[in-house]
């Protein structure tokens, strides 16, 4: 449904997306993640059609959006970063010039509103002016006008910015709901949201894409992905290292704590997530005893933060662990 | 899908807004006791003096008054869009500039027509004080309204070019004043040479409102005006093009 090819967006010297690529097809929720400034809000510009390409194209439901600007936007619906609404409006009033702005009719008019604000929950303030609204309920506004036609495409630019955390949940819900019968490309700062409601996952920094992938494989590429963490008993910290490492499918092994009681490491695997390393441990406990043991999947806040900013995450990882590091 | 039903849609839109604000209500009535005062303090002068019945005295007054008055209801069509962020939204929605940039500006005409429709008692007046050639007054009120229009596509360009209603506001002033001056006689009796006046004064809309004020409906006056509309229209849609390409 959106294909974007080889976009660009060069704003006077600065570059603020660099030539990315990528599509989203019906019954895909894609969730658009990058640091501030990396660019997501202007790609998104760029594929409504607000802001023209630099360079490359977009094309939505195949209508390139430069050429044939009007078939394209008819199949878009469109939130906007910080949620605008025409404040001298009520809610009704408004979500009721967006759907006549889309065509329809007043029969289909009355329905669609009445759909749109039961869908976001609208009801207490439907007569309300949108200039006296809290910034959630504007943004839900905002959010409805998007839904309004129950288009096939839906750009959202921070959907759950400014909402509280129940309305975030429904949106969430709403958006994965809606992803089934959708082309879904959502931005968001919230980790969290990738695993509720994408489908896939993009990364970009600096105007580039840096990781594609579902929520999954974006975790793996964590280095904690497939990492062991486990607590044993009747052995010391160094001899047990000395003992993980040996291992031909342990990369490194790192004391966490060293207690009476027990001792705490964790182990980092040599090929990423196979999936062996637990059992490989397990079979090697011998004048030990394993008091607990369990594999990490991988944090998607490590990723984007080794993904994003490399230097500091390096940083950030080593101070973490403790010094008592052995490389086999 | 019909233009002009997105056109229509528009417009609707720009003219409840102008009436949920106060301000639409201002509006009209400094314009109703600006055109009361001016008129009668002239006119019953005028009037007793000549025994004559015109609005005349009415309509001399219109270039003044429009230059502080149009360009305060043209300052917000698009620095408010701008400044909110719902430019974004009306730039995406499935319409063209061009019908955002015609609905809005004929939303704003069609209020100032509204204005100088309310201003009929005084119409009502000078019939019953004498008998006035009507369809001088009916000229008049057509070249006053196509007047306004022209200032307004000009309070358009410069409410495009920024976010401030205030900075819109004195640019389209200073802009319309020379639309004025051009044509106004204390200024071009400054000029020497004839053949200057003449093309200087060719682009002041005095001159092309001054056939109408007599009654004279001069096919190239209309063009005037519909040129300056179309021509100020055009140039708004080249800046919101170009704000948006960055
Ligand atoms: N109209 C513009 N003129 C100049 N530079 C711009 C313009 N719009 C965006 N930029 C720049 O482009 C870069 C990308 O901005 P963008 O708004 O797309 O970031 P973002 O990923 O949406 O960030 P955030 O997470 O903060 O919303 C930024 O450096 C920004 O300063
Ligand atoms: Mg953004």
């Amino acid at each position: 449904m959106i294909k974007v090819n080889n976009l660009a967006k060069v704003f006077g010297a600065k570059r603020a997306v660099d030539h990315i690529t990528f599509s989203v097809e019906r019954g895909e929720v894609l969730g658009f993640l990058g640091p501030n400034g990396a660019g997501k809000s202007t790609t998104m510009r760029m594929i409504t059609g607000f802001i023209p390409p630099s360079e490359g194209s977009v094309s939505v439901g195949g209508f390139d959006i430069v050429a044939q600007p009007i078939q394209a936007r008819r199949l878009i619906g469109y939130l906007p970063e910080n949620a605008p609404a025409y404040t001298d409006m009520t809610v009704y009033g408004f979500l009721n010039f967006a759907a006549e702005i889309r065509g329809m009719g007043r029969d289909a008019r009355k329905k669609a509103v009445n759909r749109a604000v039961e869908l976001c929950f609208l009801e207490p303030v439907l007569h309300q002016s949108v200039e006296t609204l809290s910034k959630g309920y504007r943004h839900r506004t905002c959010f409805a006008q998007s839904i309004i036609h129950d288009p096939d495409v839906l750009v959202l630019d921070e959907p759950t910015d400014g909402l509280d955390p129940n309305q975030k949940h429904e949106v969430r819900q709403l958006i994965r709901r809606m992803g089934e019968k959708k082309a879904i490309i959502f931005s968001t700062h919230i980790l969290e949201e990738v695993d509720a409601a994408c489908s896939r996952a993009i990364i970009i920094d600096r105007g580039r894409i840096v990781a594609n992938g579902t929520p999954e494989e974006l975790r793996r590429k964590s280095e904690w992905a497939g990492a062991v963490t486990l607590r044993v008993s009747g052995i010391n910290g160094a001899t047990l290292s000395d003992k993980l490492c040996r291992l031909s499918s342990v990369k490194r092994a790192t004391i966490l704590k060293e207690e009476a009681t027990g001792v705490t490491a964790r182990v980092f695997p040599r090929n990423n997530g196979n999936g062996l390393l637990a059992s490989s441990i397990a079979d090697a406990a011998q004048g030990w005893r394993i008091e607990e043991l369990h594999t990490e999947e991988g944090r998607l806040d490590e990723v984007f933060r080794s993904i994003t900013m490399p230097d500091t995450a390096a940083q950030n990882g080593k101070e973490e662990e403790q010094p008592k590091e052995l490389n086999s | 899908m019909n233009p002009w039903r997105n056109i229509w849609t528009i417009t609707k839109r720009e003219l409840g807004a102008y009436f949920s604000s106060p301000i639409a209500y201002v509006f009209i009535v400094i314009f109703l006791l600006l055109s009361g005062f001016f008129t009668f303090s002239a006119y019953l002068g005028k009037f007793f003096e000549r025994r004559e019945a015109s609005l005349g005295s009415f309509f001399i007054w219109h270039p003044w008054f429009y230059l502080f008055l149009v360009p305060a209801v043209g300052m917000r069509l698009w620095a408010e869009e701008r400044r909110v962020g719902t430019i974004e939204l009306l730039l995406t929605m499935p319409i063209t500039a061009w019908q955002a940039i015609v609905g809005k500006f004929l939303a704003s005409w069609l209020f100032l027509a509204l204005a100088l429709f309310l201003t009929f008692p005084l119409w009502i007046t000078v019939n019953i004080l004498g008998h006035p050639d009507n369809g001088v007054i009916l000229s008049g009120y057509i070249g006053s309204w196509m007047m306004a229009g022209a200032y307004l596509a000009v309070s358009c360009i410069t409410s495009a070019l920024t976010r401030s209603q205030v900075v819109s506001f004195i640019i389209s002033l200073i802009a319309c004043l020379f639309l004025i001056l051009a044509g106004y006689p204390p200024v071009t009796n400054m000029i020497d040479w004839p053949w200057l006046v003449n093309l200087v004064s060719s682009f002041s809309v005095m001159t092309h409102f001054d056939g109408f004020q007599r009654g004279v409906l001069d096919v190239r006056d209309v063009i005037f005006f519909v040129s300056v509309i179309g021509f100020s229209l055009f140039t708004t849609s080249v800046i919101l093009r170009t704000h948006r390409a960055g």
